[in-house]
């Protein structure tokens, strides 16, 4: 049997390191124009591969998540903070699912 | 200086509550794993207030439940995780260099999808203390929302963890969108990006993780880009002006 806070302790200790090492070891601004591209372009492919097609997991229904993603797309595009694009995103499935209970789809 | 400090905590920090939400929401759902593997809701706020990472608690909650060897847990760990060493390369850049080793263990230790995220949308340098800010609102919120999730298990309404669902998802988006508009390269990487995590999420294979797909997309999709379209500015975030970007 193991123990459990070994596990822990395992599971913070490697995920740190991953976190850490980077931030702490690259203390210079990189010259290599290829690698500074690439680490330019990573925070926005990243973000866009987790976001889609996940987003469309994340509720009850496609739809509502669908409806979410357009309208956060939406607001952003029109430069709306980080807070409103989020709490808008979470209302719009609300409204939709809300909407489909009533109809009898959901 | 002091009030330097102050003033972007305090951004970071109104800045982290929407996400504080979000995690709440989706650590609940943690929780409920968690207490289906057997571990207190003690334990569980534990490894979410260490850890602070959705995709590799949940896998490791799994390989505790199944017994599995620590090395074991530990590949997965480093494998479900390795996306952030990707994303603490490209915070690198974006930390003035003279940025104190105790501050980059600290910004580095709260890495997250969507710390990351609202730091590396800040204009200009990154300050510590903005993403110290975020940290402080947002962790709490995992942490507790993990712990929560063991203990009470499934009295959120259905309908509510679904709305919290796409929060998350909106902080991605309100990240990515608007440099997307104003530098059209961008626009077309997420373009691109998207039509290529979709036809991945078709593939299945039983090594092709979603933390794995989430690496080579990133990796593939970046060089190709950086090999076509060097950057050519001397630095691409240090020479925007650095103004406080409001909520």
């Amino acid at each position: 049997m193991h123990n459990i806070y070994i596990y822990i302790l395992v599971m913070a200790g490697v995920t740190a390191l991953i976190r850490i090492l980077p931030l702490t070891l690259i203390r210079k601004e990189i010259k290599n124009v290829t690698v500074r591209s690439f680490l330019h372009y990573v925070p926005y492919v990243t973000l866009s591969v987790m976001t889609f097609p996940a987003i469309l997991g994340a509720t009850q229904s496609m739809w509502s998540a669908s409806a979410a993603l357009v309208v956060d797309i939406i607001l952003a595009w029109r430069g709306k903070s980080l807070f409103v694009v989020s709490v808008a995103g979470c209302a719009v499935v609300l409204a939709v699912e809300f909407g489909m209970h009533l109809a009898g789809v959901l | 200086m002091r009030n330097e400090r102050l003033k972007w905590f305090k951004l970071g920090f109104r800045h982290g509550i929407p996400i504080m939400l979000g995690y709440f929401a989706v650590s609940f759902t943690l929780g409920i794993a968690a207490r289906e593997a057997g571990i207190t809701a003690f334990q569980a706020g534990l490894t979410s207030a260490l850890i602070n990472a959705s995709a590799g608690e949940y896998i490791g909650f799994t390989l505790i439940a199944a017994n599995a060897g620590y090395f074991e847990v530990l590949i997965m760990e480093a494998v479900a995780n390795a996306r952030y060493l990707l994303m603490s390369c490209a915070l690198s850049q974006k930390l003035p260099p003279d940025t104190p080793l105790r501050h980059r263990l600290i910004v580095g230790f709260y890495i997250t999808d969507e710390i990351f995220s609202v730091s590396y949308a800040q204009p200009g340098m990154l300050k510590p203390w903005y993403t110290f800010g975020a940290a402080a609102a947002a962790a709490p919120g995992w942490a507790f929302g993990t712990a929560l999730g063991v203990i009470v298990g499934d009295i959120l309404p259905l309908q509510l963890v679904s709305a919290l669902g796409v929060g998350l998802y909106g902080m991605f988006i309100a990240s990515f969108i608007p440099p997307a508009k104003s530098d059209r390269l961008i626009a077309g990487l997420v373009v691109v990006s998207f039509a290529a995590s979709f036809l991945f999420s078709k593939v299945s294979l039983p090594w092709l993780t979603d933390g794995v797909k989430i690496i080579l997309l990133t990796v593939v999709i970046s060089l190709i880009a950086a090999i076509l379209f060097p950057v050519k500015e001397k630095s691409p975030v240090s020479g925007e002006k650095e103004e406080i970007k409001d909520a």
